[in-house]
């Protein structure tokens, strides 16, 4: 009963926040473009189910996954965690094998559950005909956002200044685009902004805050905040590179026959 | 393996795929690494039960209504060739999507804490309140702009990288001056502006939009909005935390 009640206030919740998206909408076609959507029953339909989906996606989340993550990352970065590891060694940024490891491999899950990630991967599918599989992209991105989320975690346990790894990564990022074949850039920038929505923002914000608090020496206000930025930093390079890679075994296997 | 004929329960078993890494990783960090049982198995099967069924609706509905809505649209503002209108649609699209998307309450109240503690505003309800406001108001406008410069983009087919390019050294440069606290805020800002709900929109948008026009290529062109909010906000947010 309770449990019905909370999807309750969160379908509520989502319809909130789908108000001024709708209110624009609605807007612009009754003014503007004076013409009936072509389907508007069917199209009303599977409004209905954005908002019920994304209102048991997030129920579901709150249940299962942020509690259990939070409490995971809280735990694996403890200090007597760390310490039972290896009685009577110095704590160095080697120590924290556990943490590199879980960050890599729930960046990499969550990412292949982000709703808005599967919407840009089914379209880009559908746009070039099947030649980017969707399946493979999400793949892509999922490994960029562990690797960033491996270095972001890095960063935070050495407490080294954010901006050097943001300008490193956007220069390489800068020389890969001059490089990328024009078909694929697009994608590879958008796939970023969206890997980091729904599911990883909350975990890896719970993850980067946590450790930042139990690492001695590190202000949680300073070295807390980042990681997200590394994980949709990350994706456009690695997006760009399976592309160049892509590219290059084509144009070798044309050479070789 | 069998043919699953029925479309949503082929999106069910979709979903149920889509998550089951997290779960392993989940189950098996818990067993090999933690060594303590779960607490509240009843309500992990519940929540894991409701995440598979929320994503197999947010899939379905999206094919049925969210993709060809920013698809319809995308069309009728190219037939009716209005560019003011086209403009006028984006930036309200970009405005009204990012001002009530929760993750950024949550980022600029978190912002404004900082800034209270760091003395750049006085450290009272108040001052915080306004700040955060003003924060979520400049990154709505932010998102605006990148959605209104991304459409004129697609329709004149400027070069993707060019302006990406030009974004980033923006970013860049804000980044040798804004202050220092609030750097990591302002990255994290630029990705947690794109909900779940603006994404297929503004993609279907895009491609709509380079599908409608004839010498536009929907891959190369009709991609990148997205790209384009996601980088605005980091601007506008480290300029804001130089001029408040």
């Amino acid at each position: 009963m309770i449990a019905l009640f909370d999807s309750a206030s969160i379908i509520l919740g989502t319809m909130t926040d789908v108000m001024p998206i709708a209110a624009t909408i609605v807007g612009f076609q009754v003014l503007v473009i004076r013409k009936p959507l072509p389907h508007p029953g069917k199209t009303g339909v599977g409004l209905i189910y954005v908002i019920l989906g994304i209102a048991f996606f997030l129920k579901g989340l709150e249940m299962t996954l942020f509690p259990v993550g939070e409490l995971m990352a809280r735990q694996l970065a403890s200090p007597e965690f760390i310490e039972s590891q290896a009685p009577g060694e110095p704590i160095t940024w080697q120590s924290y094998g556990w943490v590199y490891l879980f960050g890599a491999c729930i960046g990499f899950s969550t990412t292949l559950a982000e709703p808005s990630l599967i919407a840009v991967a089914l379209k880009a599918e559908e746009i070039s005909g099947g030649a980017i599989r969707a399946f493979g992209l999400r793949i892509a991105v999922a490994v960029g956002v562990a690797i960033g989320l491996l270095i972001g975690i890095f960063r935070i346990v050495t407490g080294s200044p954010l901006y050097l790894y943001i300008v490193a990564g956007y220069c390489i990022l800068m020389v890969q685009t001059a490089f990328a074949p024009k078909l694929i850039i697009g994608l590879a920038y958008d796939s970023g902004g969206v890997t980091t929505s729904t599911v990883t923002v909350p975990l890896v914000t719970a993850l980067g805050l946590g450790l930042a608090s139990t690492v001695p020496g590190r202000d949680p206000l300073i070295d807390g905040f980042g990681l997200i930025a590394f994980a949709s930093l990350f994706p456009i390079i690695t997006v760009l590179a399976y592309a160049e890679l892509a590219e290059l075994l084509a144009r070798m296997r044309k050479r070789s026959s | 393996m069998i043919r699953i004929r029925n479309q949503f329960l082929q999106n069910l078993v979709g979903s149920f795929f889509n998550i089951m890494p997290i779960l392993v990783v989940i189950l098996v960090f818990q067993v090999l690494v933690i060594r303590q049982p779960l607490e509240n198995t009843v309500n992990l099967l519940g929540g894991t039960f409701l995440i598979i069924i929320g994503l197999t609706f947010f899939i379905q509905g999206l094919e049925i209504g969210l993709f060809p809505i920013g698809e319809t649209m995308a069309r009728a503002f190219a037939r009716k060739g209005s560019l003011s209108w086209l403009m006028a649609f984006s930036f309200a699209l970009g405005f009204a999507t990012t001002i009530a998307e929760p993750a950024l309450i949550a980022i600029a109240d978190e912002a404004a804490r900082i800034a209270g503690n760091g003395g750049l505003i006085d450290n009272n309800k108040g001052a915080r309140t306004d700040y955060a406001l003003g924060l979520r108001l400049s990154v709505a406008l932010a998102v605006g702009l990148a959605l209104v410069v991304g459409v004129l983009r697609i329709i004149r087919g400027w070069p993707l990288q060019h302006l990406i390019m030009g974004g980033y050294a923006g970013i860049l440069l804000m980044t040798a001056f804004a202050p220092r606290a609030m750097i990591g805020i302002a990255y994290d800002s630029g990705g947690v502006t794109t909900s779940t709900i603006t994404v297929p929109l503004v993609t279907a948008l895009g491609v709509g939009l380079a599908s409608s026009i004839k010498s536009r290529n929907p891959l190369i062109d009709g991609f990148g909005l997205i790209a384009f909010a996601s980088l605005t906000p980091i601007i506008f947010v480290m300029a804001y935390g130089l001029i408040v």
